[in-house]
């Protein structure tokens, strides 16, 4: 078996090396010429996103904006992937005798303590991801993850019965549910109002304080990441403790 | 020669990155293993999206610098539809300097290439929840064989059979 | 975009790569590849891609190893290659 792993895969590299080494026409690295680089849709976002969309970050406005559907059913294949694991490890056991053995069950002085410090500065930089990635890198998925890590961290720290309690099981489902909910909301607030799906340029009409298009698409987008960070936030958390615990929920790592 | 290197350097390491993680996920005996070479893998093909991304020295980070409303939006859009369909070359310096008659329009060579990033950035976030998924099938694997390596499982799943 | 910087990564990831595949200690294993994940990290930084390099930070370096240590506490930490 391993021999012929090796045939295979030395076999593929070689013919693989071959094409991007030897083949003229395959572009150079960091040419502007690559026919990637000069096709007319990145040329198109390069030069008019800051025009219909008034966000400086090219790549949120084309992650929340223009490609707005494979966003939403990225969030969704979040959300799904966190049901799977569910389905997979989650075990219910009634009367709660065999708690899985923990390293130690006391909780350090010196991390808890440092710990209480960090969070909060953890999850004020997390929010600051979301809010500021429409003009430096960021947004909801980072922000998600950031925000997901924090209550990872609590879990870590103290135990995960003290993080369940501040974030139990069943509002992380919740609240994983609510961001698609945003992210489809926004799809289908621009419906009703008279556009295709994810268009959010007609929100404008019911935005209080905003008048143009292109301020509602930006504020549109940044409601967007806000669900996009419910989900990644909440699903973070729940594959964390489902997998520390064997899907028991309870002590663990 | 070094201009050989410099122009295909990067493509080298995706593929030998990629071979490794290929033989990580065939050769190797336990399941982890065969995670992280399937990650190695995963971490390859987006090493090759965003290497073709680059453009030359001088192009910058995806960002526009957004200084006040340098760029006005009702007239741009008029300029830059018609420049779509027209010319797109006139307008070389109007990302670098500030244009006198008209606004601004970004100039295509001076940013990196932002559809790649895109891709890719949804791609990681997605990976990582389906790499919960597979370790989380791997600690139900654990919880019924007891083994998490290949040969064992292979003959407890038939000796199961047979019994 | 600076070629020395990218050259420099890009040596290191293969050995890197390589160690991670190799190891008996899953543990350290999980550990050498969240290193992976970093210098893949600071690759793309330095090929302008920011977006990218952010999300593999928080994800790669981060939640993944995190996901791969609490799986390897609750399985086994040897592995027979």
């Amino acid at each position: 078996m391993k021999k012929l792993a090796g045939i295979v895969v030395f076999t593929v590299g070689l013919i693989l090396l071959y094409g991007v080494s030897s083949l003229d026409d395959f572009p150079s690295w960091g040419t502007p010429d690559s026919p990637a680089n000069k096709s007319p849709l990145s040329q198109y976002f390069i030069k008019n996103t800051i025009v219909d969309t008034e966000v400086p970050n090219m790549v949120t406005a084309v992650l929340a904006d223009y490609r707005g559907y494979d966003t939403m059913f990225e969030t969704v294949v979040i959300f799904v992937a966190g049901l799977g694991i569910f389905a997979v490890v989650r075990v219910f056991e009634h009367g709660g005798a065999s708690r899985v053995v923990t390293a130690d069950t006391k909780p350090d002085i010196i991390i808890t303590n440092t710990c209480r410090l960090l969070i909060p500065l953890i999850q004020l930089f997390a929010l600051y991801v979301l809010a500021h990635g429409h003009s430096s890198p960021g947004g909801g998925f980072q922000g998600g993850v950031i925000m997901g890590a924090s209550f990872i961290l609590v879990a870590l720290a103290w135990d995960l019965d003290i993080a369940l309690k501040r974030f139990s099981e069943k509002q992380a489902f919740i609240c994983s549910g609510i961001g698609i909910l945003i992210y489809a909301g926004f799809g289908l607030a621009s419906v009703f109002l008279g556009e295709e799906f994810l268009n959010y340029g007609i929100i404008h009409k019911i935005l209080p304080g905003v008048d143009s298009p292109e301020m509602a698409r930006y504020y549109a987008m940044l409601g967007v990441e806000i669900g996009v960070m419910f989900t990644v936030t909440s699903i973070m958390f729940l594959i964390y403790g489902l997998l520390a615990t064997r899907g028991k929920m309870t002590a663990g790592l | 020669m070094e201009e050989f290197i410099q122009s295909r350097f990067n493509y080298w390491i995706y593929v030998i990155l990629m071979m490794i993680g290929l033989w990580g996920m065939i050769s190797k005996n336990n399941l982890i293993k065969k995670l992280i070479g399937m990650s190695i893998f995963q971490t390859a093909i987006i090493l090759f999206y965003v290497s073709v991304a680059v453009k030359s020295e001088t192009a910058n980070i995806p960002i526009l610098p957004h200084h006040g409303h340098d760029y006005s939006p009702k007239i741009a859009f008029a300029h830059a539809v018609s420049d779509d369909h027209e010319n797109g070359g006139h307008d070389d310096h109007a990302g670098h300097q500030a244009h006198p008659v008209g606004p601004k329009i970004p100039d295509p060579d001076g940013y990196a290439n932002p559809l790649p990033h895109v891709l890719m950035l949804t791609a990681i976030v997605v990976g990582v929840a389906t790499l919960g998924l597979a370790l989380a099938i791997t600690q139900k694997i654990y919880r019924e064989y007891g083994t998490l390596e290949e040969d064992q499982l292979l003959e407890k799943v038939r000796a199961d059979d047979h019994g | 975009m600076i070629f020395a910087f990218d050259f420099i990564i890009l040596l290191f990831l293969i050995p890197v790569a390589i160690v991670a595949l190799q190891l008996k200690d899953l543990l350290a294993a999980a550990m050498v590849f969240g290193i992976y994940s970093f210098l893949m990290c600071l690759l793309w930084a330095e090929m302008g891609a920011v977006d990218v390099a952010f999300t593999e930070a928080a994800v790669g370096a981060g939640v993944s190893a995190v996901f791969m240590i609490a799986t390897i506490f609750n399985t086994k930490r040897n592995s027979s290659d």
